[in-house]
């Protein structure tokens, strides 16, 4: 029984001629439900890598040489047998992506296919379940076979404030992982990676729909991977109420996250927003600011390690999930939390 | 340009989600209805698209008979016309629901509407998060889709769709007719107009009744995954409670 274990990884190493590149940690964790799901059945996960015709591949007649040595050791120690690497054209094609997983799926006899809830594992596994006809599980965290074509699983509802428990009854089992809700986790034993070479037949219609990428100078500090960020919400009152706000980010090297009602109303940009509609953050620190705490918002922010809310409303739901909070207004705590750190640091200095 | 938008009733959930004493549903006593948001900016940028390149937008849901409130809503946001595939009591699956969609798309070319150039979704619905309505409709009507978009743009060959991933931006070239959902960010939904309210009010929904079916994905038991955190620790109020917050940076290793 095998489990096919979609993974994405870095190959613009690759296509450069050296062997770096690594497995993206939302696929890390992906391959750990995926072994839960193959162990439940006595199976076994291959894992998918779509390889692109560009990567520089001494030996064309060998797999192995199309992936990145770092991916097939990542590979190993999660415990994956067989690596399947597929040639689906030049590029990220959704469509193609789904044919190739689905003919793959036959030859290998699947009983299930499982990829990260990223936007792209998402979006195959959907073209996966529209061509074979079979249901999709979307943001799974928990799955187990307790018989062959029927699994038990808890998924994701309202991104996360809300679990179902579910039967999936299918031919083929199509599983996405909320891949921030489920722990990363090597095999107890390491394996032998066997590399395969996977070329689908693909229909022209398969290959209409294509990427074209071009790099995006990424400003400042990414609000994803942050390490500290200072949250505003309807409490900050105004565009011009997000000047000190900035100024703390910037004296801890942090960024601006903001809640749904301050894009809403055009005070900040969409992509500051943190949250179910917005970006997801996992930073050491999370100081949310005027920030009621709808199950929206704490859907972007249950990654921080530490939450502190600064806010009126001793009462606001985000009080009952914060770590620390200041009951106080936001425009009187933050300036005095900036001196205080300013003189600090000058003191420090001397 | 002629566009359909299908948008989804769900629940305004606010500082906490409740479930209903037999674990099948979300309870709604205390709150109202509202379109996802991802979809209320997929039918704000049908709006703007036909504002620009002429045409008009139909809004479609598929929902109980109360979900006309929301394609009332999305009338008075601009959308011309509005459609609503009713259904029973009983939970629509995504499968289901795509048939009935694309359904309703083919039924209403056959009854010689003009055909749609594009077809808008949300990425997903707020609610259950299914991210595959849009696909399942693309496949369907043999059309293609791309999903997760943040911005639109007509070209002479159709149209362009761009989002970003993993730090690196990303266009779709599509030829019309075709498929796309859209996350919000994409624009800024306008506010309705009070005349736009006034005409949606008194506008027509147009009603059919689609046929369920059931899927391989079936729910058992909803329920509120158990808080890690409890009640946040007070550092005190006001400018009182600075040193404590510095003291607190400092532990955590956060201080300059």
């Amino acid at each position: 029984m095998t489990v096919l274990c979609l993974v994405e990884y870095d190959d613009s190493a690759a296509a450069d001629g050296a062997p770096g590149g690594s497995v993206a940690d939302a696929s890390l964790r992906t391959l750990t439900l995926a072994r839960d799901l193959a162990q439940s059945a006595g199976g076994e996960v291959a894992a998918v890598l779509f390889v692109s015709p560009a990567a520089a591949s001494p030996d064309p007649g060998d797999p192995a040489a199309a992936v990145p040595e770092a991916v097939l050791a990542d590979l190993a120690a999660y415990g994956v047998a067989t690596a399947w690497a597929v040639r689906a054209g030049a590029g990220y094609a959704p469509a193609a992506w789904a044919r190739g997983l689905a003919e793959l799926a036959v030859t290998c006899a699947a009983a299930a296919v499982v990829a990260a809830a990223t936007d792209r594992g998402s979006e195959v596994l959907a073209h996966l379940g529209a061509i074979t006809g079979q249901p999709v599980a979307a943001s799974t965290v928990s799955a187990r076979f307790v018989s062959p074509g029927l699994c038990e699983l808890t998924r994701h509802r309202w991104a996360g404030s809300l679990l179902e428990d579910a039967t999936l009854e299918a031919s083929l089992a199509i599983v996405t992982v909320a891949a921030d809700a489920v722990p990363a986790r090597r095999a107890e034993t390491g394996a032998d990676v066997a590399a395969q070479a996977f070329c689908p037949e693909l229909a022209d219609a398969d290959l209409r729909v294509r990427a074209v990428e071009s790099a995006e100078p990424s400003a400042g500090v990414s609000l994803a991977t942050a390490r500290v960020v200072v949250g505003g919400g309807r409490g900050v009152g105004g565009p011009e109420g997000f000047g000190v706000l900035e100024e703390l980010a910037g004296l801890l090297g942090g960024t601006v996250g903001v809640s749904r009602v301050v894009t809403s109303q055009g005070w900040r940009p969409h992509r500051q927003q943190v949250g179910q509609t917005g970006t997801k953050i996992a930073p050491e620190l999370y100081l949310a600011c005027g920030i009621s705490g709808a199950i929206q918002h704490m859907a972007g922010c249950q990654g921080a390690r530490h939450l502190v809310a600064v806010n009126t409303d001793p009462d606001a739901p985000i009080i009952a999930r914060a770590d620390y909070a200041v009951i106080g207004d936001l425009s009187q705590v933050l300036p005095a939390l900036v001196a205080a750190i300013r003189a600090r640091g000058a003191a420090g200095a001397t | 340009m002629e566009i359909g938008v299908c948008v989804k009733r769900v629940p305004q959930v606010g500082g906490r989600v409740v479930v209903t004493p037999d674990g099948q549903d979300v309870d709604t006593r205390m709150s109202g209805f509202a379109v996802s948001p991802h979809e209320e900016c997929a039918v704000e940028e049908a709006v703007q698209l036909t504002e620009r390149e002429g045409g008009r937008v139909t809004v479609l849901t598929l929902g109980p008979p109360q979900a006309a409130q929301q394609l009332r809503d999305m009338l008075a946001l601009g959308a011309h016309q509005a459609l609503l595939l009713e259904t029973d009591e009983r939970e629509w699956g995504p499968i289901a629901t795509a048939a009935a969609i694309s359904d309703a798309v083919e039924n209403r070319a056959a009854a010689g509407e003009p055909a749609f150039d594009l077809l808008l979704f949300g990425n997903e619905s707020a609610d259950t998060g299914g991210y595959q309505v849009a696909v399942r409709v693309a496949h369907a009507l043999g059309l293609p889709c791309v999903t997760g978009i943040k911005a639109l743009a007509r070209t002479p060959a159709g149209i362009r769709a761009s989002r970003e991933y993993g730090g690196t931006h990303e266009s779709y070239d599509l030829a019309l007719p075709a498929v796309v959902s859209v996350k919000e960010g994409i624009n800024l939904p306008r506010y309705p107009s009070l005349p736009g309210r006034l005409r949606a009010k008194r506008a027509p929904v147009e009603v059919t009744t689609p046929q369920w079916q059931p899927e391989g994905l079936r729910k058992e038991r909803l329920r509120v995954p158990a808080q890690a955190r409890k009640q946040a620790e007070i550092l005190g109020t006001g400018v009182d409670a600075v040193p404590a917050l510095v003291a607190l940076l400092d532990k955590l290793g956060l201080l300059p």
